[in-house]
């Protein structure tokens, strides 16, 4: 019922901006002053308005408020009715929302906004673009580099012309080059709201995507091209030629661009070390510069945004904080999907909208030829690349790279962009139906075509370190081999450039000790805090969905003389430290202090529910902790869980001598130590059989031995980081660290 | 002793031709290139012609072999971390599968040649089958680089050794970091082959076993290959034959 008021409410305040000041939408309808204001001037002074309707003034902002609400909520909706999204890709659910809210408004007698070109080149397209550069994963693009290059200029190549030929006969050969550069690119916009959803394997994605994003250096000179010669006539050689030319400036020019400001963004990062609120403006302002001054010399927008993102990102990750690292990457991702649904929707409302001049014969033919063309380029594309290419792609992976060559907005707007009129509708429409055949038909049976040719999907893993290990090991491997044959293959190259990046850029851009620091342990440091937050938000509550194992450090180091059971020697002045504070932070549960010592045990066979409770919850935490080992704390900010507890508990764990100094709040506990964490963590042989009651996720049941001190120590300085009173209802699994 | 390629795609003959390259260890590659009436000089020279995926030979090498200070001099490995470590897998007995162990003094070209058999990158025609022997083929190679002592089992220690040598270029905070590093690889080697372990249990080193499950992900069998020039390698296929 909401969204129907709010719909009606959105058409009320469209059909209102034809009585005055019209500056959405078409920019060619005509404008005149409202009249409104007029009447209230003559006459005599009126009494003071106490409460008055100022509409106009806040017209602007309001309407495209209300827009943004209308497609949030519609997003929002879809999700809510599970069964039409697992069908139905948003993306046709939210142009079928436009085709209604522009129904709705014609059938009003407003006129419905179309989607006007400036606003979505400009302001709806560079967050998307922006997301998916910045996140771009590099290792399979660069890997990849060379077959999404082909595809993407030798294959939108073939596309148009192939397009344009064919139609020669409806129009004149350069209207129809024309059209065909427009309709032959695939669409970022629409690959990405496609592919997202289903999940395919990390090479076919990267494929389309990274075609979808390089050929826009191709489809803009083709663009101009055309349009410039469409008015002149003819094409000459040394304009071919001129074209040729044209594009490597576009494409080269536009990189270079977005490289100058990812530099530049990269090095401003450097200096934010105080000013960490706006560390997350200079990365959106510089990438939307560089996509701006890329516009201004019409090079490849696009290319010179994801060339930002993916040169600013390394170093500016290493700069910034935890905090703003996130708030890019949820600006991004909200931006981008709140430009993704508004462009839908204006789809459908500019379908309903527009002029159009429908001919059957030549939107028939545009589709099939789109389809052919697509089907004809991947099969022969991949025939020539296949022969260059390590890991061949299959039949499989041709048909899902021509499948999912998805057309959409951008091929639109260029159209609108179009300036000759009778042409222009007839482009339009043809533009349009290709986009909704596209997006809805191939967009909508893909998922099924994929299930039913049983295509890779993702795998779903997550970092390892042994993977991470070892991918380096085998790049410095293969470099090693390629050096030993003299062969300056690839690992050399990239071997060179990565040391470069070492022994230059990274001092400039990077600020402090992190400009040295071995991409493993970064990746490990970046585990590490992801554990953490993990940590964290497990002890609200949250679920972790992580394996059971029951591996801990001291499965795996090495206890030498300590392997037998040790009689552990704690001091008696440190028991006594340990139930003080147990006793000052456990609430209403009975002390016991469990440890295999020499003293005296308190066993209490009756244990407490909660008592219970906050045992599995402190052996999970220990478990947990057991696995967590802290690289030292170097000057970079982390945050304070870190410093705080875990390290300390990271003191008596440790079974090696402790020779890394660790500024813990805790003093550094002397050797002795570590035969007292040894005999701490070796447990009865009622240890297993509790860990497997621990497993089975039920009510409390009677344990007959409690964990012993360290787990309570641990949960207590964990509890107090977290700030979390007492036990709670923790029944997850606990998991390794890294699984 | 031989090393022959078919190379199919060589651009400017018509029929399958032979070639044979040459490269000097010690400094940089010569290419030879020896149409086939050479060839089969060469081949009567020897009893064993080695197919193999990587085509270089040399003409002194066939009487000549190297020692470890030869490998160590070439310049360009000096940057290379973990040099020590790719030069002890050439004189590495088990790399040459006939199921001998420890080291060699000094290799001679067969040698060679069957550790740079590893590097094979499969094909379109590859099975699955075969697919599946390449990859224990060159899990077993990265094993034997890790597991010095030869017994079966990468132990905590030598994973730190071999983390360490992979950090060895970066100074303090690489030796720092290393052991920690190797420790929490260990452990999720062991949690996630041998889940439940009470805690008496001692995970005694990963095994091949888990070797490969580890890094299963990887896909070693597209990732560890070295591609030589643009030589088709569809055709290129490794055995021994005698001729």
């Amino acid at each position: 019922p909401w969204l129907l008021v709010l719909l009606i409410l959105l058409c009320w305040s469209v059909t209102d901006t034809k009585r005055v000041n019209e500056t959405w939408g078409n920019p060619a309808r005509a404008t005149q002053d409202d009249p409104h204001h007029q009447t209230n001037s003559t006459g005599h002074k009126k009494a003071f308005p106490v409460l008055s309707f100022h509409y106009e003034e806040v017209k602007k902002p309001l309407e495209i408020s209300l827009w943004i609400l209308l497609a949030l909520l519609m997003k929002l909706g879809f999700h809510i009715i599970p069964r039409v999204s697992n069908v139905v890709p948003e993306s046709c659910l939210l142009i079928f929302v436009g085709l209604l809210v522009g129904g709705i408004i014609k059938a009003i007698g407003g006129e419905a906004p179309g989607l006007d070109a400036k606003l979505f080149f400009y302001y709806l397209l560079p967050p998307i673009i922006l997301d998916a550069g910045y996140f771009l994963p590099i290792r399979p693009f660069t890997e990849n580099l060379g077959t999404i290059l082909v595809f993407a200029v030798v294959g939108t190549l073939w596309n148009a012309f192939f397009i344009g030929g064919m139609m020669y006969g409806v129009l004149d050969l350069l209207s129809c080059l024309l059209f065909g550069s427009i309709i032959s690119a695939v669409d970022p916009v629409a690959v990405l709201a496609v592919f997202e959803e289903i999940h395919i394997n990390e090479l076919l994605h990267i494929l389309v995507f990274g075609e979808s994003l390089l050929n826009d250096a191709v489809t803009v000179v083709l663009y101009h091209l055309f349009k410039e010669f469409a008015h002149a006539g003819t094409v000459t050689v040394a304009d071919a030629f001129l074209g040729v030319v044209c594009f490597f400036v576009v494409s080269l020019g536009g990189i270079m661009v977005g490289a100058i400001y990812g530099i530049l963004g990269a090095f401003t990062s450097r200096f934010t070390a105080h000013t960490r609120v706006i560390e997350p403006l200079f990365v959106f302002l510089y990438s939307y510069m560089a996509y701006l001054s890329a516009e201004v010399f019409h090079l490849s927008g696009i290319m010179s945004l994801i060339a930002c993102g993916v040169v600013m990102r390394p170093y500016v990750e290493a700069n910034i904080s935890h905090k703003s690292y996130t708030t890019i990457k949820y600006f991004l991702k909200m931006w981008s999907s709140v430009s993704e649904t508004l462009i839908f929707i204006f789809l459908g409302v500019s379908t309903v909208a527009g002029p159009h001049a429908w001919n059957w014969t030549f939107v028939i033919v545009t589709v099939i030829l789109c389809l052919v063309s697509r089907v004809l380029g991947v099969i022969g594309l991949t025939y020539i690349i296949n022969k260059f290419r390590i890991v061949k792609l299959t039949k499989k992976d041709q048909f899902i790279v021509a499948y999912g060559g998805l057309r959409g907005a951008i091929a639109f707007s260029l159209g609108f962009l179009l300036t000759d009129s009778d042409m222009k509708n007839l482009f339009l429409t043809a533009i349009i139906t290709v986009i909704f055949f596209t997006v809805f038909v191939q967009g909508m049976t893909i998922r099924p075509l994929v299930e039913l040719l049983a295509v890779k999907k993702k795998k779903e893993s997550k970092g390892s370190i042994n993977e991470e290990i070892h991918t380096q090991f085998l790049d410095h491997l293969l470099t090693g081999i390629e050096d030993i044959c003299g062969h300056y293959g690839h690992h050399h190259w990239k071997d060179k450039l990565n040391r470069f990046n070492k022994a230059y850029v990274k001092r400039w851009l990077i600020r402090g000790e992190r400009s040295t620091e071995p991409q493993l342990i970064s990746f490990y440091n970046k585990m590490e805090m992801k554990q953490a937050m993990m940590l964290v938000e497990s002890g609200s509550a949250a679920k972790l969905p992580t394996i059971v194992s029951s591996v801990s450090m001291q499965n795996i180091q090495t206890k030498g003389p300590a392997r037998r059971r040790a009689i552990p020697s704690i001091s008696k002045s440190r028991e006594e430290e340990i139930r003080k504070i147990l006793r000052a932070n456990l609430q209403k549960t009975r002390q016991r202090l469990r440890s295999y010592s020499r003293h005296d045990l308190l066993i209490d066979p009756f244990e407490d529910v909660s008592e219970v409770r906050f045992r599995k919850q402190r052996v999970e935490m220990e478990r947990r902790m057991s696995h967590y080992l802290t690289v030292p704390a170097k000057s970079q900010e982390t945050p304070p869980v870190r410093k705080v507890c875990f390290e300390s508990e990271h003191q008596i764990y440790t079974y090696d001598d402790s020779e890394s100094p660790r500024g813990s709040a805790q003093a550094s506990r002397p050797h002795p130590s570590s035969p007292d964490a040894v005999s701490l963590l070796d447990e009865s042989p009622q240890r297993p059989s509790q860990r497997g009651a621990l497993r089975t996720r039920g009510d409390a049941e009677v344990r007959a031995k409690a964990p012993d001190d360290k787990e309570e120590q641990d949960q207590l300085k964990l509890s107090r980081c977290l700030s979390d009173p007492g036990p709670k209802k923790d029944e997850e699994e606990d998991g390794s660290f890294l699984s | 002793m031989l090393l022959v390629i078919e190379h199919k795609f060589f651009p400017f003959k018509k029929k399958r031709e032979q070639m044979c390259m040459a490269v000097n260890l010690e400094t940089e590659i010569l290419f030879m290139l020896l149409p086939i009436n050479n060839v089969q000089q060469f081949l009567n020279l020897s009893k064993h012609v080695l197919y193999c995926s990587v085509c270089f030979m040399i003409m002194d090498f066939l009487l000549s072999h190297y020692s470890r200070e030869n490998l160590e001099n070439i310049p360009a490995l000096a940057n290379n971390p973990i040099r020590r470590q790719i030069i002890g897998a050439f004189f590495d007995k088990r790399n040459q599968h006939q199921n001998e162990v420890g080291s060699f003094e000094e290799i001679g070209f067969e040698q060679f040649l069957m550790v740079m058999s590893h590097f094979r990158p499969p094909t379109l025609k590859t099975t699955e089958e075969e697919r599946e022997t390449m990859r224990k083929e060159k899990l077993r190679f990265l094993f034997n680089m890790h597991d010095t002592d030869n017994d079966g089992t990468i132990t905590l220690e030598e994973y730190r050794k071999a983390v360490e040598e992979l950090l060895s270029k970066s100074g303090a905070i690489g030796q720092e970091a290393a052991k920690a590093i190797a420790d929490a690889a260990m452990l999720e080697v062991a949690s996630t082959n041998v889940p439940h372990m009470a805690p008496d249990d001692f995970y005694e080193g990963i095994t091949f076993e888990h070797f490969e499950q580890i890094l299963k992900g990887l896909e070693m069998e597209s990732r560890m290959h070295i591609r030589f020039l643009d030589v088709d390698t569809t055709t290129m296929h490794c055995g021994r034959s005698t001729s």
